[in-house]
């Protein structure tokens, strides 16, 4: 009798098929996530080096492509300091956090057509609650640490995660109006028409996709996406010219290590909800032979690194804003702009009867 | 399903658990993360009640926003745990008194009281046969058709909460310089001097 067959018998229900493909599928998604994590961060930084004009990491393996692995080492390797006056316990647990709800959220992101861990029909709101819960892991760091600059960061990391979340709540609101479901799979399937088959030209399948009817939307989005993965340039939770490096100032080595990777799960999360909401998931661009050969997961990937691409961009290139300019782009800016997208959206559907 | 019997038992016990530790632990800081684990069990089981609009509503509002806020706030509260110790004899009677009664009271409703049948009657119309609409589209449907004016009067109450708060903290200061982000934008091309830089050369 195998485990699963004595797991079978001790529950007397039929969970083994399921709960055997569910462990699987999450094993897979990990692993292939986690190595994901590793280039998406090497490809970071070989993008910021090339934009100032050097080399980027380049030592370690064939154009430094094992860099990340290297780091990885070293960071499990080192010692864990643990401050003497730091409040242990949540010390230990707000990177543990960070990184499991950054991991977390990804059960429900649809990376090819049933592609999926848990198609839930709440998906998306799932996804803006794992990421409003990712503020908790800063917080509870910046707390415990018992330490004035962890604590400041942890203060106005609080604050920005908090207002950049309304205007991504709104946006999602406006792409929820038009996909008619709050199922990421459904959000992708309602991209199959849209703008290109009202021209006749129905193969350019690239202009069905959100992202023109809602550019203004996308854009805002990018930018609240941002600020809510506190990357440059609203890195103010980490600002080192002010805060030495933030809410990690206190933290080493492995628990170092699970914060860094937390923030960039949840911006490779920001980016893959970016392309379902926005660029169509895992549909071909042009829908015509060549193209639409190529496997679902294959686009979607390619679409997710692009936008990812941009996200390196604009840290390689912005300046970091002030935190009275943070906020007032927040609130000033983008909540009355994508309030009033709602409306507007909502009107344009209701008047022209897309919406059914 | 003696799963779903775990779980529920799992999640029961997690939130009774942590809801005595929110009174019970002497930080107020740890109070707080456990009425988050509180909502977390609670949202867990709202889940397995097949609600799972409600729950996620419940993650997002209560732990991602409010408590995110009450964190904030008694994070920055300088406590002595000492003083506040103090005068737990003094209430204790008081507090014993009010506790006693609610009690009292939460007995008195669960066992002498009944349904009123027409109350049961007007629960049961509204809803949708599970398998054909969503959980979504149910409360949708009920909270923008049938009770729209309560859902309005709600919202606008809220409104008036909020823009009292507003009011009531509004200071404005004489004398204090401002950005104004517009007539940054607006400035007069003549006055900067713009130089076009080739990429590795410099001026």
């Amino acid at each position: 009798m195998t485990f699963w067959d004595g797991l079978y018998y001790l529950l007397g229900v039929s969970i083994s098929p399921f709960f055997i493909g569910v462990v699987w599928q999450t094993l897979i998604l990990i692993v292939v996530l986690l190595v994901a994590i590793a280039y998406i961060l090497y490809a970071d930084r070989k993008i910021w080096a090339a934009v100032q004009l050097r080399r980027g990491p380049n030592v370690v393996g064939p154009w430094g492509l094992f860099q990340s692995f290297a780091d990885m080492l070293k960071f499990v390797f080192k010692e864990p300091v643990i401050p003497a006056a730091s409040n242990k316990t949540i010390f230990i647990l707000a990177p543990l956090v960070s990184v499991t709800l950054a991991l977390g959220a990804w059960a429900v992101i649809p990376v090819a057509e049933n592609w999926v861990i848990a198609d839930i029909n709440v998906g998306i709101l799932y996804i803006l609650a794992f990421s409003s819960l990712g503020v908790y892991g800063i917080i509870m760091g910046g707390w415990a640490s018992n330490s004035k600059y962890p604590f400041l960061s942890a203060l106005r990391s609080a604050a920005q995660m908090v207002s950049y979340e309304v205007s991504i709540g709104f946006v999602i609101i406006t792409v929820l109006l038009c996909a008619g479901s709050l199922n990421l799979t459904e959000i992708v399937k309602s991209q199959e028409s849209g703008l290109a088959n009202m021209i006749g030209l129905p193969w350019l399948s690239f202009l069905n996709w959100y992202w023109l009817p809602l550019l203004p939307m996308f854009a805002i989005f990018f930018i609240s996406a941002l600020a809510e993965t506190n990357r440059p340039p609203f890195d103010l939770a980490e600002a080192e010219s002010e805060l030495v490096a933030g809410f990690m100032v206190e933290y080493g080595s492995i628990l170092y290590m699970m914060f860094m990777l937390g923030e960039y799960v949840s911006i490779s999360l920001m980016c893959s909800l970016m392309t379902i909401m926005f660029l169509g998931g895992w549909a071909s661009p042009i829908d015509i032979p060549p193209f639409t050969w190529v496997p679902g997961v294959i686009w979607f990937t390619i679409k997710a690194c692009a936008v990812f691409f941009m996200f390196a961009m604009v840290k390689a290139m912005v300046p970091r804003y002030r935190y009275d300019q943070l906020m007032r782009l927040g609130w000033k800016v983008f909540l009355p702009l994508s309030l009033a997208a709602v409306f507007v959206v909502a009107l344009v559907l209701q008047l022209t009867g897309w919406a059914s | 399903m003696l799963l779903q019997a775990i779980f529920f038992y799992l999640f029961a016990a997690i939130s009774v658990a942590a809801a005595v530790m929110v009174i019970s632990s002497r930080n107020p800081v740890h109070s707080v993360l456990f009425l988050i684990l509180t909502f977390f069990s609670a949202a867990g089981l709202f889940i397995m009640l097949g609600a799972e609009f409600l729950a996620m509503i419940l993650i997002v509002v209560y732990v991602g926003a409010v408590a995110v806020l009450f964190l904030f706030v008694v994070m920055m509260l300088d406590v002595d745990f000492v003083e506040l110790r103090q005068g737990f004899l003094q209430y204790l009677p008081v507090g014993g008194l009010i506790g006693l009664i609610l009690l009292v009271e939460l007995i008195a409703v669960l066992t002498w009281s009944t349904m009123s049948p027409e109350l049961t009657a007007v629960a049961q119309v509204p809803i949708p046969p599970a398998g054909e609409v969503s959980n979504i589209e149910a409360i949708g449907q009920l909270l923008y058709t049938r009770y729209i004016y309560f859902f309005q009067t709600a919202g606008l109450i809220l409104l008036v909460a909020m823009v009292g708060a507003i009011v009531l903290t509004l200071r404005h200061k004489e004398g204090v310089r401002r950005q104004n982000i517009a007539d940054q934008v607006y400035r007069d091309p003549k006055t900067v001097k713009l130089h076009k830089v080739e990429s590795g050369k410099g001026i």
